[in-house]
């Protein structure tokens, strides 16, 4: 059975679970839906959280990421992980032990005030629509690479399916398809990396094989001599006049805040913390962070593995060598455009180095029968025009990292199915998680909160579903129809969560005096400066977008950090000289610090 | 069981003590060991690691577990000793 079939088949399989789970666990009342009766086991919640969180780009990209970035890549493995240690003891026992449905109705509990309640819903309403519609883009992208269908069916057939689960089911139906969702895309990730490791290094751990020494059989297909694989990628590299794999060049000022960014955005993003309200008990949000972790690193401590032995095997059966001696997987993945061989110097032979072949994104040369037209050596021709002063002569997309892994280790053709099942998971569970804070911030803190608070339960149950559908709706419509921004803001979401969400809930919680006053003084100024920063570097002069006009150095994308500390110290500043909040707030502050009423 | 005033402020002190021993573990491993003196532990080989970049791209994410694991016995172990576990 060919490539194309099994993909079929393992999409169709795992849809079809994913609906039947929907039917089995149909939100029946509106606790179901907004945090699934509070029932998830802890394990299971952090398996959902582990979907929920880990998206389209860390499943495809987040490894072809690091093999070009080497060690700056960290940034976004610690960034990505460190938050959840905050979440677990800054946030998620408090919020848990409040005991509500959405983060907004905290802010707005806490803080006494309508106003700040309203920022709250707008703030998560915002990101999450911005996220959503990348998600959605990604499940179209994995359905056009895989399945060779359009970019727009792929949209479409993602938001059938997430619509039917995400409406019927809401949180409870969005949690136990996540769980299942985790389970697809770790598998899918591990085992090619697992067999990749085996080929290279004879250790089944990639962990511990991208520490380790190439065994005879790596040395024989690499076509080099012994030596620790670690070692043997910073010498190519360097060879090749690229900086080497394990060293790092971003100002290390700028690693601390974009990492710092990511870390404290991790933990105030709403679709996250929602995650925490699910389970039993204050000590379950506790064990959940903990196994949300877990289950996160498993994927992320894998990927600078994925990524070292992927970008080794590339640089060493791909320089140098002629289009006919080129791997099968680079003929594969020529025809969509991720990997673009121009013979820039005419020698017939494949350079790789430091530098662009050409400018921008690959347009394939098709004649009129729309086939793609093939140069001298019967390589795929590209109209961009050409950079000439530098010696690379290829254009690799990073996915390429990954998605190229199954056919490098010569595994089946169902393992490559599979990984495109895990690309749709990891894309489908991120994308539903976001619908519900939209959905829940529409139907419980606008409808049953601001304008008509005597609707019924099972009204609002009904709101909530359209709600839902609403949001899927118009992911669907960004999915198509991408703004050209949501690339752009995606990265800055982070610091924008950062800024704005994060010190107002810590200090609410383990600062009783933070007042009204203090805490919307805070989120204003804290959210507004991280915007203007990055509006001015990204959009009005993006010609200044250099480290030198930079202020400390620090990058718009790390300028999050100092938004946050702006806002911890305008929120207790202003706390201190306005009134104290009233009695009942502080008595409830209180009670969040102990598991059991009081 | 009620706790008295002094009781509820010993169980909320030791919360924050644990809190701040863990997070200092928590900044030592990610920005001070993968970021701030990450080429001088570099110079140090773990097998095929380099030290600094190990605990950039490996070690610092696999500590955060351990941390919150940590974290979840102390307070679980605190929650019995105070009487204020959920039932």
């Amino acid at each position: 059975m060919g490539i194309m079939t099994w993909t079929w088949i393992m999409v169709g399989l795992t849809f079809a679970l994913y609906i039947g789970i929907a039917i089995w666990s149909k939100a029946r009342t509106t606790g179901d839906f907004y945090v699934a009766a509070r029932q998830v086991h802890p394990v299971l919640n952090g398996m959902a959280t582990g979907a929920d969180w880990m998206s389209a780009a860390s499943f495809i990209s987040m490894a072809g990421l690091i093999a070009f970035l080497g060690r700056d890549g960290s940034m976004y493995l610690m960034g990505w992980t460190g938050g959840y240690v905050l979440l677990a003891m800054l946030l998620a026992p408090y919020l848990r032990k409040y005991g509500k449905y959405t983060v907004p109705m905290f802010v707005g509990e806490r803080y006494y005030s309508q106003t700040a309640r309203t920022v709250a819903v707008i703030c998560a309403i915002f990101v999450s629509f911005v996220y959503v519609a990348g998600q959605m883009r990604g499940v179209g992208v994995v359905f056009s690479r895989f399945l060779e269908v359009d970019i727009n069916t792929g949209v479409l057939i993602g938001m059938a399916i997430v619509f039917f689960y995400a409406v019927l089911g809401g949180m409870k139906g969005i949690t136990y398809t996540q769980v299942a969702q985790y389970c697809v895309l770790i598998t899918a990730y591990l085992i090619p990396a697992i067999f990749i490791a085996l080929m290279f290094t004879g250790i089944p751990i990639p962990q511990i094989g991208l520490g380790a020494a190439l065994s005879e059989a790596g040395q024989r297909l690499l076509n080099t001599d012994a030596g620790y694989l670690l070692e043997k990628l910073d010498q190519i590299q360097r060879d090749l006049g690229l900086p080497a794999f394990t060293s790092g060049l971003k100002p290390r000022i700028d690693v601390f805040a974009i990492t710092l960014t990511l870390m404290v955005g991790t933990a105030g993003l709403p679709h996250i913390i929602i995650r925490f309200f699910t389970t039993p008990k204050v000590r379950d949000a506790r064990a959940s962070a903990g196994w949300a972790l877990f289950f996160i690193a498993i994927l992320y401590t894998t990927a600078p593995a994925v990524g070292a032995f992927a970008k080794l095997n590339f640089i060493k059966t791909v320089h140098g060598k002629t289009y006919a001696e080129a791997p099968s997987w680079f003929k594969n993945w020529e025809k969509t455009g991720l990997i673009i061989w121009v013979d820039k110097n005419g020698d017939g032979r494949m350079q790789y180095g430091p530098g662009k072949p050409f400018k921008g994104k690959p347009i394939l040369v098709k004649d009129e029968k729309g086939n793609l037209v093939r140069g001298k050596y019967g390589q795929v021709v590209v109209k961009n025009e050409v950079i000439p002063n530098t010696p690379n002569e290829l254009y690799v997309d990073r996915d390429i990292m990954v998605l190229a892994n199954p056919e490098i280790a010569k595994l089946p053709a169902w393992v490559v199915a599979l990984v495109a099942a895990g690309g749709l998971a990891a894309a489908l569970s991120t994308a539903a998680g976001l619908l519900l804070v939209i959905s829940s911030a529409l139907s419980h803190d606008l409808l049953k909160n601001v304008i008509a608070p005597q609707i019924s339960e099972r009204t609002e149950l009904f709101a909530a579903r359209i709600a839902a559908a609403l949001a899927v709706l118009v992911a669907g419509y960004f999915g198509i129809h991408p703004p050209g921004f949501v690339a752009q803001v995606v990265a800055f979401a982070f610091g924008l969560a950062a800024s704005s969400f994060f010190p107002i809930i810590v200090l609410g919680v383990f600062w009783k005096r933070t007042t009204r006053e203090g805490a919307i003084a805070g989120m204003l100024t804290g959210i507004i400066f991280t915007a203007a920063y990055i509006i001015y570097f990204k959009f009005i002069n993006p010609a200044a977008n250099t480290p030198e006009h930079w202020w400390f150095r620090i990058s718009p994308e790390g300028i999050g950090m100092i938004g946050m500390i702006i806002n911890f110290i305008v929120t207790v500043l202003v706390s201190l000289v306005t009134k104290e909040p009233p009695k009942q707030v502080q008595e409830m502050v209180l009670s969040l610090r102990y598991p059991k009423e009081m | 069981m009620a706790l008295s005033k002094e009781q509820m402020s010993a169980y909320w002190r030791r919360n924050l003590k644990y809190i701040v021993f863990l997070l200092a573990i928590w900044f030592t491993v990610s920005y001070l060991f993968g970021i701030i003196f990450v080429d001088q532990l570099d110079q140090i080989k773990m097998g095929g690691y380099p030290l600094g970049f190990w605990f950039a791209c490996q070690g610092s994410e696999m500590i955060f577990v351990v941390l919150i694991a940590i974290y979840v016995k102390l307070m679980n172990r605190l929650d019995q000793e105070f009487g204020v576990a959920e039932v």
